[in-house]
């Protein structure tokens, strides 16, 4: 029997159970007999600081060995997808935005090419707001990459990664902020434009990130590549080839490391990609290295996106002729926040009639979608983003199923975790990139 | 007209606080509302009247377009029970959707995947949608094939009635684990032949399928500046 401040056992009908709650590893084992007991279950998360988000892991463990890892989710499950069938097709994107919080760009543009599909509009979308929609696609994917280099570095080691990843993110949310007002949540894409125009202040701010971000990452490789821990933490761990990857329906870096360079911006492109050139890096290891070098040269290859993007920029509308669908005011701030500007609010309010009911309309009532169902699917920084969007003619979504590629990836942990160390594990579901934001809608 | 307090049921016995200023948010509800508050659409142009009907998915004609001819010869080539499974086949927005028998799916999954002519390798999305109302057999569950081989896109469709079972496609694309474990969360539709179909995203001992249409939104009436806004799906909807 175990008494410790941190560890207690009792017997259970299904056995003795441990409850441990601190840094008493030793105190366990020792009390565990290694002939009759070799079997231990450790239940870690949903509150643990590797698991990357509130996941749950119920994993059987013989010695340090993993032979059996059951992910448990759905601790953030906020019902997105029922709210939106109560919400204007147009509102919708305030919901979406929130489901993977890392890259909330890619969520909003999935939305809204699957509305402009259903409304048939994808070839009227001006060629700005397709450029700018890139080019905020790319940051997304370069703040997601950021982001899980710093935590992935965290939960190897490397501290000092984490504090320098979050900081480089920072330069992005603050592009966004200064385009959209938001650093996150940005509701800033709309069906059929853009909530507001890019700033001249925020291309002078890309610009100097794209001159800023290069110099940095090459530090961040020199720390992390050369480094011995971080190579035999990561090499050859979490292996996945790339039947494995198919068999669960793994996509993107993961896919990439084991060598298809399956990249939906490449092979079904959408929003003008193929006028862009980048390559799609991959690797051949599949393994937690294989993913960290695609991860890192996908953030060189969304820089060169970046790049040609803020190059094609020209000066035109960003939202479609079509007056029925367009949003009618330009946003602007005022003394109590981001609104309608206020010229459009004197001309509504003081000339035109009908501007005001036509403004009122589009507002509360939103526009009507015709029936039909659609699958739009899109490079996510996880993967294959599905947007399944179902309409029945009226001016609220019927359904809308996010194809989450956080959800689909957690199934590929029991395949790289069993059979591993435990600490593998954590390196193993780190490099799924897992946002349980996005896995638990 | 005047408001008398306290003389008609659900009305405050008194004004509310500030009722005299007259601020909109504070003016205490009158029975005889005219045009305001209206049930119903809240449309007064009449064209919210129009009753419109969701129009019958038809079968498309041949021949189809883009890649979608091939495909379906190439599964008629292969699957020679096609006659039986296909129940019909949608082509709209681009996009093919094979709508298959219950029973069927899992067979059609096998012969999507391993025909050398179709290789759907990659199962993108299942998930389902509750078509209450409009359709007998409610719940339709999608399945989006990806072929990376040919860069096609397929969807199969099954519509099942509440209680009837859709055969797991597990055994064909391990992925659909999770993913028809979220369908039965949500809308209660049974996968004989899953490895283990329990609850994914809502609590273990949840009662009813949240997405179904029939299940309510929730929610509680919010307070804000002396208004109370009801909740998301009690408030006036302009459909």
């Amino acid at each position: 029997m175990t008494t410790s401040e941190y560890a207690s056992e009792r017997e259970t009908t299904e056995g003795r159970v441990f409850t441990v709650t601190g840094g008493d590893w030793d105190t366990l084992t020792a009390s565990v007999d290694p002939l009759s007991n070799e079997k231990i279950v450790v239940n870690m998360g949903p509150q643990h600081p590797s698991t990357h988000g509130v996941l749950r892991l119920v994993l059987e463990l013989e010695g340090e060995t993993v032979t059996e890892c059951r992910p448990v989710v759905g601790y953030l499950h906020t019902g997105i997808e029922k709210n939106l069938e109560y919400r204007n097709w147009t509102q919708g994107v305030t919901f979406v935005t929130r489901m993977d919080y890392l890259s909330n760009m890619s969520n909003e543009v999935g939305y809204c090419l699957a509305v402009e599909k259903l409304l048939g509009i994808t070839d009227q979308i001006t060629e700005r707001t397709n450029t700018i929609r890139v080019m905020f696609m790319e940051l997304q994917r370069i703040a997601s990459h950021l982001v899980w280099l710093a935590t992935t570095g965290m939960e190897l080691g490397a501290i000092s990664m984490m504090l320098y990843g979050f900081r480089e993110r920072e330069y992005i949310l603050d592009i966004f902020e200064e385009t959209s007002g938001l650093r996150m949540n940005n509701g800033y894409i709309r069906p059929g434009g853009l909530a507001q125009d890019l700033p001249e202040s925020a291309v002078r701010k890309i610009r100097d990130f794209l001159k800023y971000l290069p110099k940095k990452l090459k530090e961040y490789e020199a720390m992390l590549s050369g480094q011995i821990i971080w190579q035999q933490r990561t090499q050859g761990v979490a292996v996945l080839d790339v039947t494995g990857c198919l068999a669960l329906g793994i996509t993107g870096p993961v896919l990439r490391a084991a060598g298809l360079p399956w990249d939906l911006r490449k092979t079904m492109p959408y929003c003008g990609y193929e006028n862009y050139d980048f390559d799609v890096p991959t690797a051949t290891t599949a393994d937690v290295w294989g993913r960290f070098l695609v991860r890192v040269a996908e953030i060189r290859e969304s820089l060169k996106i970046v790049e040609q993007s803020l190059d094609r920029l020209r000066p035109g509308p960003i939202w479609i002729e079509d007056k029925k669908i367009a949003w009618p005011a330009q946003l602007a701030l005022g003394l109590d926040g981001l609104g309608n500007s206020l010229e459009h609010v004197a001309k509504i309010m003081g000339q035109s009639m009908e501007s005001l009911i036509h403004h009122f309309k589009l507002v509360t009532e939103g526009f009507r979608v015709p029936p039909g169902q659609v699958y739009v699917a899109i490079e996510h920084p996880r993967g294959e983003l599905g947007v399944h969007a179902v309409s029945d003619g009226g001016t609220h979504p019927y359904r809308v199923h996010y194809r989450e590629p956080s959800f689909v990836n957690l199934q590929a942990i029991p395949a790289m975790a069993e059979g591993a160390l435990l600490a593998d594990v954590i390196a193993g579901g780190a490099s799924l990139d897992p946002v349980m934001g996005g896995c638990d809608r | 007209m005047t408001i008398q307090p306290g003389t008609e049921g659900g009305v405050p016995t008194t004004a509310p606080a500030g009722a005299e200023i007259g601020a909109p948010a504070q003016t205490p509800p009158s029975p005889d509302k005219g045009m305001f508050g209206v049930q119903g659409t809240g449309d007064v142009s009449g064209f919210g009247r129009l009753a419109r009907p969701r129009p019958a998915v038809l079968d498309s004609p041949r021949p189809y377009g883009e890649y979608f001819d091939d495909v379906y010869d190439a599964l008629e080539e292969a699957y020679p029970a096609i006659n039986d499974a296909i129940e019909k086949v949608v082509v709209d927005r681009a996009e093919l959707t094979l709508h298959v028998r219950a029973e069927r799916i899992a067979e059609v999954c096998q012969v999507m995947r391993d025909d050398e002519s179709l290789r759907f390798e990659l199962c993108s999305s299942v998930d389902a949608v509750d078509y209450l109302g409009s359709d007998e057999r409610r719940f339709h569950v999608t399945y989006q094939l990806t072929s990376m081989t040919y860069r096609r896109r397929v969807r199969l469709e099954v519509a099942v009635a509440d209680g009837v079972t859709v055969p797991s496609v597990t055994q064909v694309y391990p992925t659909a684990d999770w993913q028809e474990r979220e369908i039965y969360d949500m809308f209660g539709v049974v996968f004989p032949g899953h490895p283990n179909l329990t609850r994914i995203l809502m609590p273990d001992d949840w009662e009813g399928h949240p997405q179904r249409k029939d299940y309510p939104l929730g929610g509680v009436p919010v307070e804000y500046k002396g208004a109370e806004i009801p909740p998301p799906d009690q408030r006036r909807v302009y459909q």
